[in-house]
């Protein structure tokens, strides 16, 4: 007999060594995320899959699961301060969906649909940030950034490069460039390399493809990012 | 430079893990860490550029840009405020012919802010190259300009400008005498290794970080741990504003410290240690390092030590000004010359560490009652205090009160007493554990210091009744999103949420929902946040608008709505463009 956990009540089994977030998604069961990723080092920052395990919370994305967890995942609260995490996100950063080429697309978007996010509730931050169009393929809108630390994570991980960083501190962080310019130009970074692919947002971008797919026809135009979430992310049979 | 970024790495023999440190003498050499600095430092240490600008940049005494041949940074600590700090601030500025938080045009002199400094017995504070300025003054500010315009440089300064008092107010176990050299050790040695954490841990020590774990069990889990690489951390990166008895016990009473170090890597096993100390106490170094010299000499520390077989040796390693680094698990991010981000746990410390192996994290003040545990046992030592909290608490003294400074009391302690021994009148109420920690009224001074009521790391700032509130609720808000590192969305857009909704409501823009929405950001602040800086930083807010909701109420606008902005003001911009100064280019801020 393998060992459980329950979330909302329901018995889930786990293997050893899996996290929460792991141990549910394999038995189909959708906790809202956007910095974690299958197959990638869990990074626990977004904060959006936070669950209340035994009466604590954690983070889904890198807490390991237990025998004799009780976690509870969609409830009214849990939902409720996710929804407001998700906001704290748009308004941080400057997130215009129906002129960004990656609506219907974007996983943050896709988070804010789920949690019935209508407006931004807190007051916007107008931050000031820069686009780096300076690569002949690729573009880099700041302004979408949200931090999740995946671009890092895939070209270290995936494309055995180190393209990118995060930088700065508190609210000044930033995403930096591994070039002697600081420019996306100057680095190694290739169209195909999965950090490029693996943005959530509209931060990283390809160039002449924006609207390759008409919008309505998108991801998250048709289907619910829990659906969609669950039948890429389960792989872990 | 190449030639002194190549000194300084071989000096640092060639690791990357002590890149911070190697940024902090290029910095204290250049003023600045530039760009080809970068390339040559990560073409020797074999690492990227981005991890040493994402180092540089977290780090509020590294700098990207040059800070001028003189930095000054000014203590902005609600304490150094209360001793007058901003009109000596304007002055100095004035002065100086620079503006706050700028480089003068001639590239002499920058003046910034910095968080506290450590020295609020004695402030309005400051650093000057990295060194400790206390008890500003208009005249001592003038001194200071002079040697400045003169470019004296700062080594040939009077040594008074540096001096640094340590004020020890009140003694009790641990302050009436440092044990004598080594007699903790002998004495662990001589009961047994296994018998000394045995006395450890019936003493009921506690954390004096102001967290409170078991330090037995601390080091219990660490010494069972399978990995037999360990090592023993000092956390002395006190960074909490109001406190700064660490920087006593560094200076007065080292060697205990040291020796608890020691005694605690003999019980766990560890080869080597570190005291992580801020860069706010760099004027310690060379004394402390002095004292390391003279245990290795006295076979306290090093190979075989008394003659046990004991392998153990201490290295100081500085920080670079952050507050987050106070935090176990962001201090060894740091130690390992990254920046300070709080790791996910588990693992935690115990079982992955330094370099992921096993390591004991303590305060300052821990090792230094541990000694003198291993010295007179358990038992005299959990005579004090109360069942919850043994012992005694070294409290950093500052604000409204007669002698500032440091006192120790056995936990259980009355604020009442304290504050009669301090002399302190006419108190409004008092800041306890720092920003981190809680704001208590005049109605509640019969509590008592201890884990059970009053957790506290040691700061006890005191408010007479002609402060305002608010003046510190502000601060200690604005210091927080300094201090946020930013890796979790509800710390680092959180912290800024609540000081826009706090400055909303305290400069008279707030009207009904208002303080409903700040304690709704405080929630999430307090609930989502990834570690102990943000799950605390809602603290000023929350335990003042529970004492004081009149405080604030009294700040907001009798309508049922007020926009955040001033509309009028908003249009200046628009009039001067149309050229238009009409009554029509004005709009009322409500319709009538």
């Amino acid at each position: 007999m393998s060992e459980t956990i329950t979330i909302d009540g329901k018995e889930i089994p786990f293997k050893a060594g899996q996290t929460i977030i792991e141990a549910a998604t394999a038995a189909g069961v959708y906790i809202p995320h956007l910095c974690h990723k299958p197959g990638y080092k869990p990074h626990g920052s977004c904060k959006l899959c936070t669950v209340n395990v035994n009466g604590r919370r954690c983070s889904a994305c890198t807490f390991p699961a237990a025998t004799g967890q009780a976690i509870l995942n969609k409830t009214q609260e849990l939902e409720d301060n996710r929804r407001k995490i998700t906001q704290m996100l748009f308004v941080e950063g400057n997130h215009f969906c129906p002129s960004c080429e990656k609506t219907g697309n974007c996983q943050l978007q896709g988070v804010a649909y789920y949690l019935a996010m209508k407006d931004n509730h807190f007051p916007h931050f107008f931050a000031n940030r820069e686009l780096d169009a300076s690569h002949p393929d690729l573009l880099i809108d700041h302004n979408r950034c949200i931090f999740c630390n995946l671009c890092v994570r895939a070209s270290q991980e995936k494309d055995g490069k180190n393209v990118f960083a995060i930088s700065g501190r508190g609210i000044n962080k930033r995403l930096i460039i591994n070039s002697k310019t600081g420019l996306l130009k100057d680095s190694d970074i290739e169209v195909n390399d999965c950090a490029v692919q693996v943005c959530p947002t509209g931060a990283i971008l390809e160039k002449r493809k924006g609207y390759s797919t008409p919008i309505g026809q998108r991801i998250y135009d048709t289907q619910q990012i829990d659906q969609v979430s669950l039948t890429q992310e389960t792989v872990y049979e | 430079m190449k030639e002194f970024i190549q000194k300084q790495f071989e000096k640092n023999h060639l690791q990357s893990v002590k890149l911070l440190s190697i940024l902090r003498e290029i910095q204290a050499e250049f003023h600045f860490i530039s760009k080809d600095a970068i390339e040559i430092l990560a073409n020797l240490l074999k690492i990227e550029r981005t991890q040493i600008i994402s180092v540089v940049e977290f780090y509020h005494f590294l700098s990207l840009e040059f800070r001028g041949k003189y930095e000054i940074f000014l203590s902005d600590s609600i304490t150094d405020h209360m001793l007058d700090k901003q009109s000596l601030a304007n002055y100095f500025a004035k002065k100086l012919g620079v503006k706050l938080g700028q480089l003068r045009g001639d590239g002499l002199v920058s003046l910034d802010n910095t968080a506290c400094t450590g020295m609020c017995d004695q402030g309005p504070a400051g650093l000057i190259n990295g060194y400790a300025i206390t008890q500003l003054s208009k005249p001592r500010i003038d001194e200071i300009v002079s040697l400045i315009e003169q470019q004296v440089p700062v080594e040939d300064w009077s040594k008074e400008i540096f001096k640094v008092a340590d004020n020890i107010c009140k003694t009790d176990l641990l302050l009436t005498e440092e044990i004598s050299q080594g007699s903790a050790l002998q004495n662990t040695f001589k009961q047994g290794l296994t018998e000394t954490l045995a006395e450890i841990n019936l003493s009921g020590l506690r954390g004096r970080g102001g967290a409170g774990f078991n330090t037995a069990m601390k080091w219990q889990f660490c010494s069972q741990e399978k990995e037999t690489a360990r090592y023993v951390v000092c956390n002395a990166d006190e960074g909490e504003p109001g406190t700064f008895k660490d920087r006593v016990l560094l200076n007065q009473y080292a060697h205990q410290v040291f020796e608890g170090m020691t005694l605690c890597a003999a019980i766990i096993g560890a080869k080597a240690g570190f005291l992580y100390l801020r860069a706010e106490y760099l004027h310690l170094y060379s004394k402390l390092e002095a004292i390391l010299a003279n245990r290795r000499d006295n076979n306290l520390l090093g190979k075989n030590i008394l003659k046990q077989g004991v392998d153990f040796d201490i290295e100081i390693r500085l920080g670079a000004g952050a507050y987050i680094c106070g935090e176990e698990s962001a201090l060894i991010e740091s130690l390992e010359g990254k920046a300070g981000i709080p790791r996910n746990r588990p693992p935690y410390p115990v079982v992955e560490g330094y370099l992921n192996k096993p390591t004991v994290v303590n305060n300052v003040e821990t090792f230094l009652a541990a000694a003198k545990i291993a010295l007179i046992g358990g038992q005299a030592f959990a005579n004090l205090g109360t069942k919850q909290s043994t012992g005694t608490k070294i409290l950093s003294i500052s604000g409204d009160c007669e002698h500032r400074g440091i006192y120790e009391y056995p936990f259980g302690t009355t604020i009442n007493t304290i504050l009669n021994n301090c002399g302190a009148k006419d108190v409004l109420g008092i800041q306890i554990g720092g920003p981190s920690g809680t704001f208590i009224s005049n109605q509640e001074f019969d509590r008592v210091i201890g884990f059970e009521d009053l957790a506290t790391g040691g700061s006890f700032i005191i408010f007479n009744q002609q402060r305002n509130i608010l003046d510190s609720v502000r601060n200690f808000t604005d210091f927080f999103v300094d201090e946020s590192c930013g890796f979790c969305t509800p710390c680092r857009v959180g912290t800024s949420l609540l000081k826009k909704q706090l400055d909303k409501i305290v400069d008279g823009h707030g009207s009904a929902g208002d303080i409903v929405a700040l304690e709704e950001i405080c929630q999430l602040v307090k609930n989502y946040s990834h570690c102990g800086l943000g799950q605390t930083a809602a603290n000023p807010i929350l335990t003042t608008l529970q004492r004081y909701p009149e405080v604030y109420q009294k700040q907001l606008k009798a309508i049922s709505y007020e926009p955040g902005f001033d509309l009028n003001a908003s249009l200046a911009p628009a009039r001067k463009l149309a050229n238009r100064d009409d009554a029509g280019a004005y709009l009322a801020q409500v319709e009538d």
